[in-house]
């Protein structure tokens, strides 16, 4: 190693842009369990603490469990905190996810999204953090190996600010995003610390003057607490639009804040995706467009918060909405941003039709021509109604039954 | 946008040469991508690995179905993958054997070109490493890079004297495809 970190526009791997950006954040703390399969972005900011070019705590634990625990008691004493983790290693942490969240801990953690066991693959979906939505974690989904350098930072923005002090996952699409070489302009050291203030915790653990975090409550408090939790996911979403317009306006560079929209003004069809499909679909999209089909993309890059106003709004005129969804609540038949919406529109006066397809399950490739057969799907909905509210999209196998 | 596969076995290089195509493009002012097929990684067994080549931002994720050139590593290959499956009709396949193209029998109507990389890397490097060798051979076939920036990636991936050495037999690849 050279003993000093890269700089500028270069082609570089996905997960060293995101090692990178973290360590452009100076975070305090940096705690890592090598799980199979772990990525190169904690490996490389081992690499630099050990080359002295960031001066990070670094911490090897023994478990998934113990690097995020490790994060809870430092980021409770005011430490900024990183870690990053991928499917059972994620899983492994839900306990402490709840913990970290409850006692409003401003821990930022890229999530390099897998799928989850069983059977045992390594590969791409949104399995193992959409299992997580209910921890209160922010949850973002970021679409190329740019907007995660830019998101990291974003993400310790939105975390620490004093009304929010949640817990932030910043997920990418494991080796679609994590072994991408692609060109990518990495943070300056000192832009960022233009636009990330040291951390200032409200509270800290200090053994000077004790105080408990996350201790017992019983039935009278408890209740209040996580409704507590709740309206800071709720103050978050201006704080992500600030993050966002506030990376604009020093860096340039914007992406969307809860949502990003591409093409959906009078669109008919509007496809709804997160992660790296976005810029797949965008190119679909842009194909179509060519050839007089009428259709937009909604990327929700938030996904807690869930941006279900953003999502009306665009959706409001539409004629149908095609989910894409890389997870499968299983037992409903659909995946989860395609309940969501459902859910998120039935007491309001839009009618739109949702249909919804599961889709890249365990690193099943999504080319161009599945999406533009889905698209001809949606064309159907419109002239013929709803023949299926929710789909496998690409299944292959003959002795699965559809 | 052009598209390119890389078929090889596990440790061949394939993915490190994917990946100094991207940086070498870049370096020649064009967008890049490059990725591996994201297999598991095992030593021999059959690999591929994908760039594409652009001078817009490429934003496509999917792996390369009709790639416009194909690089084989390992001739071997054909007959355990297609390697010229989805190579466009204009395209071009570029393989690593002492053979002469005709003598492949590769179905495809693209154009077939034929380097003995193995060769090359033997008598220059003194190892039968040959991605790097590939990559001249591929800047010398296709036009699409400057060999300049192939030996530029290859030095600074492997700094000293292995890469010097890289770098002449990128040169000397790029020679053989661009006089022949």
């Amino acid at each position: 190693m050279t003993g000093e970190l890269k700089s500028g526009r270069q082609v570089v791997e996905g997960s060293y842009a995101v090692a990178h950006a973290a360590a452009m954040c100076r975070p305090d703390v940096i705690s890592a369990y090598p799980i199979t399969p772990q990525t190169h972005i904690v490996e490389d900011l081992s690499q630099f603490v050990a080359d002295g070019v960031i001066d990070s705590k670094y911490i090897n634990v023994e478990s998934e469990f113990s690097a995020l625990s490790a994060l809870v008691g430092a980021s409770a004493a005011g430490a900024r905190t990183y870690s990053a983790t991928t499917s059972q290693g994620l899983a492994l942490m839900h306990e402490v996810l709840f913990n970290a969240a409850g006692m409003r801990l401003p821990i930022v953690m890229t999530i390099v999204n897998r799928s989850m066991s069983a059977p045992i693959n390594i590969w791409n979906d949104h399995q193992d953090s959409v299992a997580e939505r209910d921890t209160g974690w922010i949850q973002l989904y970021i679409e190329d190996a740019q907007e995660l350098v830019d998101a990291t930072a974003q993400a310790y923005l939105i975390a620490e600010d004093r009304d929010v002090s949640l817990p932030v996952m910043v997920c990418m699409d494991g080796f679609i995003l994590s072994h991408v070489f692609e060109p990518v302009d990495l943070l300056n050291q000192k832009a960022v610390d233009e636009f990330l203030p040291r951390f200032e915790p409200v509270r800290v653990l200090d053994p000077d003057n004790p105080e408990s975090f996350g201790m017992f409550v019983d039935p009278e408090y408890y209740m209040d607490f996580r409704y507590l939790v709740e309206h800071a996911m709720d103050a978050s979403r201006s704080k992500i639009v600030d993050a966002a317009r506030k990376f604009e306006s020093i860096f340039g560079r914007y992406y969307g804040d809860l949502i990003d929209t591409y093409h959906t003004d009078g669109a008919e069809i509007i496809l709804v995706a997160m992660g790296s499909l976005v810029g797949t679909l965008r190119d679909v999209v842009d194909d179509l467009r060519e050839k007089g089909v009428s259709v937009g993309l909604l990327k929700i890059r938030a996904f807690r918060p869930f941006p279900i106003d953003e999502i009306k709004k665009v959706v409001a005129d539409a004629k149908v909405v095609v989910v894409l969804d890389k997870n499968i609540s299983l037992g409903t038949g659909e995946g989860a941003v395609t309940t969501e919406i459902k859910a998120g529109m039935y007491n309001s006066d839009i009618s739109v039709p949702v249909i919804g397809f599961v889709i890249g399950l365990g690193g099943r490739d999504i080319p161009v021509t599945t999406v533009q057969r889905i698209v001809e799907k949606a064309e159907k909905v419109i002239r013929n109604g709803i023949a299926a509210e929710s789909e496998f999209v690409d299944l292959k196998h003959s002795h699965v039954r559809v | 946008m052009k598209e390119i596969r890389i078929h090889g076995r596990g440790g061949q290089g394939s993915v490190t040469a994917a990946e100094l195509l991207a940086i070498a493009a870049f370096e020649d002012g064009l967008y890049s991508q490059a990725f591996p097929s994201f297999g598991v990684e095992r030593r021999g067994a059959p690999v591929m690995a994908f760039v594409r080549l652009s001078d817009q931002k490429i934003r496509l994720r999917s792996q390369v179905y009709d790639p416009d050139y194909v690089i084989v590593q390992d001739a071997t290959l054909i007959e355990a993958v297609d390697v010229a499956g989805g190579l466009k009709a204009d395209g071009m396949i570029i393989v690593n054997t002492e053979h002469k193209p005709r003598d492949l029998h590769l179905e495809t109507e693209a154009t077939v070109r034929t380097i003995d990389a193995t060769r090359i890397a033997l008598d220059i490097i003194g190892k039968p490493i040959m991605n790097t060798v590939m990559l001249g051979a591929f800047a010398g076939a296709s036009r699409e890079i400057t060999v300049d920036s192939i030996k530029h990636a290859v030095c600074d991936r492997f700094p000293g004297a292995i890469g010097e050495k890289n770098a002449d037999a990128v040169q000397s690849a790029y020679d053989r495809m661009v006089g022949s």
